[in-house]
């Protein structure tokens, strides 16, 4: 058999009838709703006399509208966001499915706790109507964000239509430097490439860089798959992500364990596969990143300043209008550039992991005065566990909000924002316009950037506090 | 779903790169689990002056009587990246959009508008640009066609060629439900879906319920 790249093999492990012209219609393992498309999904699935193939294989979570304060119910600070969450429930209970509900202990953003309970393995299929279902992939997955009528369609048959990517191999090599993360990887390959550089592409991370990244760094690595366009990211499975795995809920068990890691140490590319595309990034010249600008290609080395339209990699009129956004001139150095605000969370870098490295930077520290800074954990089991290293004084102590779990401010529903024109480092994946509020000025960073920046007041390098 | 044969309209242009789902219809504009009642909300950023009364931004193209009516958009690189939310192509749709033509288009938007009616066209933007230059000249005078069974845009002298999947084009062309085309493939997916199980029976045979977990909350 000639040589197969792991994508092949996860594409022809799925591949229910080849439809012709590069179509296959590819059979889905799991899939995940939220409240904020999967109702909608569910709503005219019904409305279309249609039902729920399988529903024991479908699961859906409320984490992009409900409140992350503390004591929250189905009201929320989003207008009118009560009736999404009240018909997800109806219509998640009517269908037959599993439900991780706003007072449910195991609640949280859809991309952190499916690995969490095990419900993403590696070799399965997995589609939410959700763009950063790609997260997933770190687990050896096929794992993409599909909109409300494919989600329809794949409970409906169980099945998607997929039009075949072609396969790109980005490959880190070397030993990453200390305080470079995962966030910083995924940022330097989407200012290099471009934010449509993945476009067409299933994108396969490999490298020494990559191997040695814990499963939780993985998973933001693969998290911004989908700002680079790409059709998702994945991470062949190794021994890290059998351990990570084990005895999770929806894991198997047993001999059933044993037969699929069997199954799973084939998820390999060949050693002579060829792909469509590589990439070839030596993260040892690596520093840790920060966006200047409203598109997450907008990245630049954290000690470096905002680039003139020549290297920007923008036309000038995108440029213009971006750093009008940003209030910003060419030249100037982000270091230093005062902030309004902090955000830690979002399904990019709220893992307990993430948490850790922002509360090692943290630690007898204060945030500067006149900065509001935020921790919302991923799910409520990272905000327990978390709680029982306590971690949550530590962000406390500082002066950070603890916060229930959820998407909260990653984007603006409508409900909370961090205010017009206002400045904030966040650990989220989107710089967009409005994105976190109207006109709110993003810039995105790892856990321990923002963290540090938090208690400088202004972009600050976290390896400075690191030492 | 109506299906798209040849449309020719006024064409509207909006040419920037990275305008996301988030641009076309910001999350706040979201207020009902449905698929309508977008329309008013369709760049609502951009439209409107003040969120609450809604004062028309004269400047936004789609606020320019000459524009009025554009079944057609004209748009950047990397059109609709962002959120997956399909009330972006619903919103359009509901505006009345009937295809949209950008040199790129972010994957799920693109195949959010092939389930809904909508014609994602890539033309370079070279083209793109030359089409908007000729529409600026007057609007309704230059109508452009998006011609999905020639495979071509047209307006006035210009005339451009595009490619899109058979798949897309037949969808679009005749009004299919994906859904509908599956279903013929049934027996194929049940005999698949035993196979799967007798092979890997982890990917179906998952715990009836969820794990317990003894805290309150
Ligand atoms: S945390 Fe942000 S990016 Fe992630 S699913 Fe929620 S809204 Fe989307």
């Amino acid at each position: 058999m000639s040589p197969m790249t792991l994508f092949e093999k996860l594409w022809s492990q799925h591949l229910v009838s080849d439809l012709g012209n590069g179509m296959g219609l590819i059979a889905i393992d799991r899939i995940f709703l939220h409240e904020r498309t999967g109702s909608v999904a569910l709503k005219s699935l019904r409305e279309a006399g249609r039902s729920v193939l399988d529903p024991s294989r479908v699961f859906c979570t409320m984490d992009h509208i409900v409140d992350t304060v503390p004591e929250r119910s189905d009201d929320t600070r989003m207008p009118g966001g009560k009736a999404f969450i009240t018909e997800t429930r109806a219509a998640a209970q009517a269908a037959g499915i599993t439900l991780f509900d706003v007072r449910d202990p195991l609640q949280g953003i859809v991309h952190v706790i499916s690995p969490e309970l095990g419900i993403v393995l590696p070799g399965t299929t997995v589609v939410c109507p959700d763009s950063h279902t790609c997260t997933q992939g770190a687990l050896g997955s096929f794992a993409w964000g599909i909109g409300s009528s494919e989600a329809e369609h794949a409970l409906a048959t169980g099945t998607l239509r997929v039009r075949k990517p072609k396969t790109m191999r980005v490959r880190f090599e070397g030993e990453l430097p200390p305080g470079v993360t995962a966030k910083d990887l995924t940022l330097a390959l989407i200012a290099e490439h471009g934010s449509v550089g993945g476009n067409g592409y299933a994108i396969e991370y490999a490298g020494e860089a990559v191997r040695a990244l814990d499963i939780e760094a993985r998973l933001t690595l693969c998290n911004m798959a989908t700002e680079f366009s790409a059709v998702t990211g994945f991470i062949a499975p190794d021994g890290r992500t059998f351990e990570y795995l084990r005895g999770r809920h929806y894991a198997p068990q047993g001999s059933l364990w044993d037969q699929a890691v069997k199954d799973w140490r084939e998820l390999i590319s060949d050693d002579d596969a060829v792909f469509d595309r590589e990439i070839v990034i030596d993260v040892t010249q690596l520093t840790p990143m920060v966006t200047w600008g409203t598109s997450p290609q907008h990245a630049v080395p954290i000690g470096a300043r905002v680039p003139a339209q020549s290297d920007s990699g923008t036309s000038a009129e995108a440029y213009a209008r971006a750093l009008e956004y940003m209030g910003l001139q060419a030249g100037q150095s982000l270091l230093g550039l005062k902030i309004d605000a902090a955000f830690i969370g979002s399904c990019t870098n709220s893992r307990l992991s993430d948490l850790r490295r922002a509360a090692a930077v943290l630690r007898g520290k204060k945030v500067a005065a006149g900065v509001k800074a935020i921790c919302v954990p991923g799910s409520m089991s990272v905000k327990r566990a978390a709680e029982a290293e306590g971690l949550d004084q530590v962000f406390r102590d500082a002066g950070f909000e603890w916060r229930a779990s959820g998407c909260s401010m990653c984007f603006f529903a409508g409900g909370e924002s961090f205010g017009l024109r206002e400045r904030v480092v966040s650990s989220t994946n989107r710089n967009f316009e409005s994105r976190q509020g109207p006109e709110t000025r993003t810039h995105l960073a790892s856990p321990e950037t923002v963290a540090a920046s938090a208690l400088a007041g202004c972009i600050a390098d976290p390896r400075e506090l690191q030492n | 779903m109506d299906a798209l044969t040849v449309l020719t309209t006024i064409a509207a242009p909006l040419i920037r790169a990275n305008v996301d789902t988030d641009a076309i219809i910001p999350s706040r504009e979201m207020k009902s689990v449905s698929k309508t009642g977008l329309s008013e909300g369709l760049f609502a950023g951009w439209r409107y002056l003040t969120m609450g009364e809604r004062d028309a931004n004269p400047e936004f193209i789609l606020n320019q009587p000459a524009y009025a009516g554009a079944r057609i958009l004209l748009g950047g690189e990397n059109f609709g990246c962002g959120s997956s939310r399909e009330h972006a192509v619903w919103a359009l749709h509901e505006y009345g959009f009937r295809a949209v033509i950008a040199p790129s288009f972010a994957p799920i938007f693109r195949s959010n508008c092939v389930r809904n009616g909508i014609a994602p066209v890539i033309l370079a933007a070279s083209d793109i640009a030359r089409l908007a230059e000729q529409v600026a000249v007057d609007p309704s005078a230059y109508r452009v066609t998006v011609d999905l069974q020639q495979c071509e845009v047209r307006c006035a002298d210009i005339s451009v060629p595009f490619t899109m999947d058979s798949e897309s084009r037949e969808m679009l062309l005749e009004g299919l439900d994906a859904i509908d085309l599956s279903f013929k493939h049934r027996d194929r997916i049940d005999q698949f879906m035993r196979e799967q199980r007798r092979v890997r029976p982890w990917l179906h045979e998952l715990p009836s319920s969820p794990p317990k977990v003894d805290v309150t909350i």
